[in-house]
């Protein structure tokens, strides 16, 4: 199971890379592989303000539909249009071309919580 | 909840394969292998495998047989001939839907029928009910592991496990010399057959028919192809409040052949017209996956019903599902809104089924 080493993750299996003030979200190849083949990617509008923990995204495979939550809070800065055209990359790239949305962090205090790696190794783990 | 969960004879075969398990009508059952568009996919273009051991078997036998069990079924025993199959309906007497079933006439007073798991208690309590002096009805559900292969490929690979036995035709029953039954029957469009063996046997032959080229497949791919055909699924498409005729299905029905259990409302219904009818209803573009109870608009957003199914079509790339819906709404061509969480996702009325098979069935 891929889990990098330079992002944060939380217990729903998203991954955030901070890079200055704006996290970057996606899904970890784990949550890809238990969704299977994604077929579609609801994106959040950009602009919205969000509370760590609200289902802003929706990710759906053949079978069913999962929340994505956002991990921290803060306002959604970008929003992946490309996975919107090609669901599939969520599949095929889920740290890379498959992340699904960008959040201006309120406060960074809230990704330095979040579980690194090993704790997320840990989690899968057990 | 598990622990009270039935278990197939294919069981530990699933686990082996990498199948995800979860609950399905009562049953421990895979909803998929590695990816259910690949699975589909597979029955489209080749072949593929599904364990179908949780689906019901009884035997109905003895003198009045045929009188009997015509009467307790929608469509016409009477134009099976020894070794033909038909898709018929057990109704309650207000005409609506307790179960769909295929039936096989194996002898001139003795009938095969296989029926859906999770029926297979009602179905039973209500025939036995029913049931009369010299007509014997018999649950041999447990005794069966049941397997259907399906796909172009699949006579192939039934050549290969089998090699020098026949498949019967369409709709047709046959008893290999090894014990085994094979219908030439299935729920996905594609020429196809069911296999049933001794339960103890069903991992062997399984495993020979994955040996042949056919690729295991789940409940997942198994509810993706057959809503392509908009075959219905009983207790979503299929209630005890609608009848075949609202469903559709009235081709699986003879009015004519007398009288039987609900004749006297479907009927009524075929004389004095319908209210709501089951659509099939596909998005006009790209749009959220529609499921089972979202809600169905018309263009000017009054909803108009739910979807009793709905899924991602892999073989056409959009959403599809079905509804019942005012016979006014339900023509071809009816413009429609799809409501998921909140948003609308433009759809219409098409013509049943959404998908055409190869025409290599036979």
């Amino acid at each position: 199971m891929n889990v990098p080493d330079d992002l944060r993750y939380n217990a729903s299996h998203e991954w955030v890379r901070l890079e200055g003030d704006v996290v970057t979200v996606g899904i970890t190849d784990h949550a890809q592989e238990e969704l299977t083949d994604v077929v579609f990617v609801e994106l959040p509008p950009v602009g919205k303000a969000v509370d760590a923990e609200d289902p802003i995204a929706v990710v759906e495979s053949v079978k069913a539909a999962s929340d994505i939550y956002a991990p921290v809070s803060g306002e959604v800065v970008e929003a992946n249009e490309e996975v919107e055209g090609d669901p599939a990359l969520v599949n095929t790239d889920p740290y890379g071309k498959g992340w699904i949305f960008k959040l201006k962090v309120k406060d960074v205090a809230q990704v330095d919580a979040m579980l690194d790696a090993a704790g997320y190794r840990a989690l899968l783990g057990g | 909840m598990s622990e009270d969960l039935l278990h197939s004879p294919l069981e530990a075969l699933h686990v082996e394969l990498g199948g995800r398990l979860v609950a399905f009508a009562g049953w421990n059952m895979p909803v998929m292998y590695d990816s259910i568009l690949n699975e589909h996919q597979a029955v489209r273009t080749a072949v593929g495998i599904f364990d179908i051991s949780h689906m019901g078997q009884f035997i109905v036998r003895g003198d009045g047989a045929t009188e009997w069990l015509n009467g307790m079924l929608a469509n016409n025993l009477t134009k099976l001939a020894e070794g033909e199959g038909q898709y018929s309906f057990m109704l309650n007497a207000e005409g609506g839907v307790i179960d769909d079933l295929i039936v096989y006439r194996t002898g001139a007073e003795e009938y095969f029928l296989v029926v859906n798991a999770s029926m297979i208690p009602e179905d039973l309590a209500w025939l036995q009910k029913h049931l009369v002096d010299g007509v014997e009805l018999i649950d041999d559900s447990d005794a069966w592991a049941g397997m259907a292969v399906q796909g172009p490929d699949s006579a192939a690979t039934f050549e290969k496990v089998f090699p020098g036995a026949e498949l019967p035709p369409r709709n047709g029953i046959a008893k290999l010399p090894n014990g085994g039954i094979v219908c030439r029957t299935g729920y996905t469009g594609e020429d196809g057959f069911e296999y049933f063996c001794p339960a103890g046997e069903g991992i062997s032959v399984f495993r020979s028919f994955i040996d042949a080229g056919a690729k295991p497949c789940g409940l997942g791919a198994r509810d993706s192809l057959r809503l392509e055909m908009c075959y219905p699924l009983n207790g979503s498409d299929l209630s005890p409040s609608r009848t075949p005729i609202e469903a559709g299905l009235g081709f699986f029905v003879d009015l004519d052949k007398g009288d039987f259990m609900g004749r006297e409302v479907l009927a009524r219904q075929k004389s004095e017209g319908l209210k709501e009818r089951l659509a099939a209803i596909a998005y006009t573009g790209k749009g959220a996956p529609p499921r089972a109870h979202y809600p169905v608009l018309n263009e000017s957003g009054e909803v108009l019903g739910e979807l009793s199914s709905g899924v991602p079509s892999p073989s056409l790339g959009k959403g599809i599902g079905m509804a019942y819906l005012p016979i006014a709404s339900a023509k071809v061509g009816t413009p429609l809104q799809i409501d998921v969480r909140g948003r609308l996702f433009p759809a219409e009325v098409v013509k049943k089924p959404f998908y055409k098979p190869s025409a290599k069935n036979s």
